[in-house]
């Protein structure tokens, strides 16, 4: 039986209005209705997804008359880069300047890990552990391996302390300047458990503060008990998420690190809550400057050295943070992309296979999935899953890995002989310009074809 | 204040901070130690990172005050402080003994994964904050945020505790005698059963001090900051 309308419209064209807020937009609404159905934060992986000032900003001023280009593939150019000429009496060398950030086992598989330690060694830079210790498995295909000391503690022990080739002190991080690691129950699986002394499948959340020193001072006093602790032999970083970078590069130096990693908010991590990733710290590009200037000002350039992160995913990428004064970057993001994180396939013995089933049973697609914190990784990148993280073979993801990092160094080279340079160390802030107003401020770079550096005389 | 008593062994190694360096010390107790069982330190002169990361079963004894992080890392060494600690004092040991005399400051065995963390004074805020394993008992009172985030292990106060005790607690359990001012979030008294009487027990006879077990209460967690979502209405 067919239901009466209620009420008859006139007949006029249909025409539906569509007015969307700036304000409330569908983005906006979208999370309004997610706090009101769940009465929680959301929590998701990887860095900053809005748009901000950033590398694509600037270009590079090739060399033409005033300045003569070096042959791309036969004159020489130089990648090699030292770090931790300071104070340690082993300073870390490395063939290339791009580095793999720290990333915990636990928020990756150990097949990752040590996918990571090989492409690493293949090309001649570092890795880094992360919160949760170092597993042997890392410490094998690494040569050179970077051991973090972080706020929680979780799986620190003197033994790995002595078998790192470096030892990084955890600050912050650029996706939660001020916030604590957050490991969600799915992922702590017995391994990772047993690593940090918790119970298995519970929400972790880690500590935002050192337990045992609060201050610059404080840390002065602790990076002398690490050097004592492994006879001054060992380069001492300190990583920040990139806020008041000025003083806090300043600070770093006055605490006596050999090397300052500072992490833009494009950085990643495995989970934690939207309101930080999106809201909390400054972009990389700014922060490059200011941690340059800082040390400048101390006269520390080139004696401390500098680790720029936060969203380096290109060749162009890594040559601007070197041309703006960064001594090498890390990348975290971008290497969890070249083992397949948001490809619609994964590898197995040689075959791809469709991940999209697993995406959608996540509520997302190849492409736009941030799931890393629920542990269901589709391509087996950031799971503990026993099943989901066999997808993901070592010897596979190493060479993607190595492919990748050797890709970016060949960008690298090929744009520093453009601009003339022997060495990529000697790409400098001259030979660069910003393409938008905001870049050229945060970069205190002229804007393209003007003398105006936002901000000067 | 209980003194450090030095038991039997002839000619313990020397070392005299008023005119050798602590990383000269450091080194010594790192090396090949060639017999030495004793290692006797004068004039420590509240000196930071004093025998730190030794990994020997080493007798290490301390005559006077120390600054920040003394017996960091320790493993296997029996390090007695005969004075008090700065700040740190045994932090992230992993086995072995660290006793003070005295006072410990803030952050007296943070993170320690084993071994055994004995004060005979009091202690400053956040004692055996993040404790992974190791046990720490205090002759006196702890200052405030003792045992936060506590992971495994067991710490004895003797004394009282001030504000926020165990506060966000996994599963190391603290036994306290005196008066708790109050718990930290998801921390709880919690009965008293056999084995806690014997581990009290056990670890006051350990540290030399004597107190009936039956004075003491335990705390440990609620458990209820374990999972995220426990009393959220989750839609999915």
């Amino acid at each position: 039986m067919a239901t009466q309308p209620l009420l008859q419209m006139p007949a006029t064209p249909e025409r539906l209005q569509r007015e969307e807020s700036a304000l409330y937009d569908r983005q906006v609404l979208d999370y309004i209705e997610r706090a009101a159905a769940t009465g929680l934060y959301e929590i998701r992986g990887l860095g900053a997804k809005r748009r901000l000032p950033h590398f694509d900003d600037l270009v590079f001023l090739g060399a033409s008359l005033s300045r003569y280009p070096l042959e791309g593939y036969r004159e020489k150019c130089t990648t090699r880069t030292i770090l931790g000429t300071r104070f340690a009496r082993k300073p870390i060398e490395l063939d290339i300047p791009i580095t793999i950030a720290g990333m915990s086992f636990g928020s990756l598989s150990a097949n990752v890990k040590e996918a990571l330690g090989r492409a690493a060694t293949s090309v001649g830079t570092s890795t880094t552990t992360g919160d949760g210790g170092m597993t042997l498995e890392e410490r094998v295909s690494s040569k050179t391996l970077v051991y973090q000391c972080l706020p929680s503690r979780y799986g620190f022990n003197p033994d790995d302390l002595r078998r790192a080739d470096a030892i990084e002190v955890v600050i912050g991080q650029g996706a939660k300047p001020g916030g604590g690691g957050m490991l969600l129950g799915q992922k702590v699986s017995a391994r990772v458990a047993a690593m940090r002394t918790l119970p298995e499948g519970i929400d972790q959340r880690s500590a935002c503060r050192h337990p045992d020193w609060t201050g610059p001072d404080d840390l002065a006093i602790k990076i002398k008990e690490l050097r004592e602790a492994t006879d001054w032999e060992k380069p001492i970083y300190i990583k920040i998420g990139a806020t008041r970078v000025f003083n806090d590069v300043k600070l770093c130096v006055h605490a006596g690190a050999d090397v300052i990693v500072v992490d833009g908010m494009q950085g990643g991590t495995a989970a934690t809550q939207l309101a930080f990733i999106e809201h909390v710290g400054i972009p990389t590009l700014a922060a490059v400057r200011q941690a340059v200037e800082a040390l400048e000002e101390l006269n520390m350039k080139d004696k401390v050295q500098l680790i720029v992160s936060g969203g380096i995913r290109t060749g162009a990428d890594v040559a601007k943070a070197l041309a703006l004064g960064a001594d090498a970057v890390a990348i975290g993001q971008g290497i969890l992309m070249a083992l397949g994180c948001n490809s619609d396939s994964y590898v197995q013995g040689g075959k791809h296979y469709s991940a999209e089933a697993d995406y959608r049973r996540l509520m997302t697609a190849p492409g736009f999935c941030h799931h890393c914190h629920t542990g269901f990784c589709p391509v087996g990148v950031t799971t503990q899953d026993p099943v989901l993280e066999q997808r993901l073979e070592p010897e596979v993801g190493a060479k993607r890995v190595r492919n990748y990092l050797k890709t970016l160094n060949l960008e690298l080279t090929t744009l520093a002989r453009a601009c003339g340079k022997q060495n990529v160390h000697h790409l400098e802030r001259e030979d660069l310009v910003a393409l938008t107003v905001e870049a050229a401020a945060m970069a205190r770079l002229p804007l393209a074809g003007t003398r105006w550096v936002p901000g000067q005389p | 204040m209980v003194r450090v008593v030095r038991t039997g062994q002839s000619a313990p190694a020397q070392f005299d901070l008023s005119k050798q360096s602590v990383s000269e010390l450091n080194k010594f107790v790192h090396g090949h130690l060639e017999g030495v069982t004793e290692v006797r330190v004068e004039n420590p002169d509240g000196a930071h990172s004093i025998a730190v990361a030794v990994d020997a079963p080493l007798r290490i004894e301390i005559g006077g005050n120390v600054g920040y992080f003394c017996a960091g890392l320790n493993k296997q060494a029996t390090v007695m402080i005969d004075g008090n600690a700065g700040p740190g004092v045994a932090e992230n040991m992993m086995s072995g003994r660290v006793e003070v005399a005295g006072f410990a400051s803030g952050g007296a065995g943070a993170s320690a994964h084993g071994g055994l963390l004995v004060i005979h004074g009091d202690a400053g805020l956040r004692c055996g904050i993040s404790l992974k394993g190791a046990d720490i008992v205090v002759g006196g009172d702890v200052g405030s945020f003792s045992a936060f985030m506590a992971q495994a292990g067991r710490i004895v106060i003797c004394g009282n505790a001030a504000e926020g005790l165990g506060d966000s607690l996994y599963e190391a359990v603290v036994y306290v005698r005196g008066g708790i001012r109050s718990l930290g979030a998801d921390a709880e008294v919690q009965p008293m059963g056999a084995e806690d009487t014997a581990a009290v027990t056990a670890l006051l006879a350990a540290a030399g001090i004597g107190h009936p077990a039956r004075e003491f209460k335990r705390v440990g967690s609620a458990r209820k900051l374990y999972h995220w979502n426990v009393d959220a209405n989750q839609e999915y």
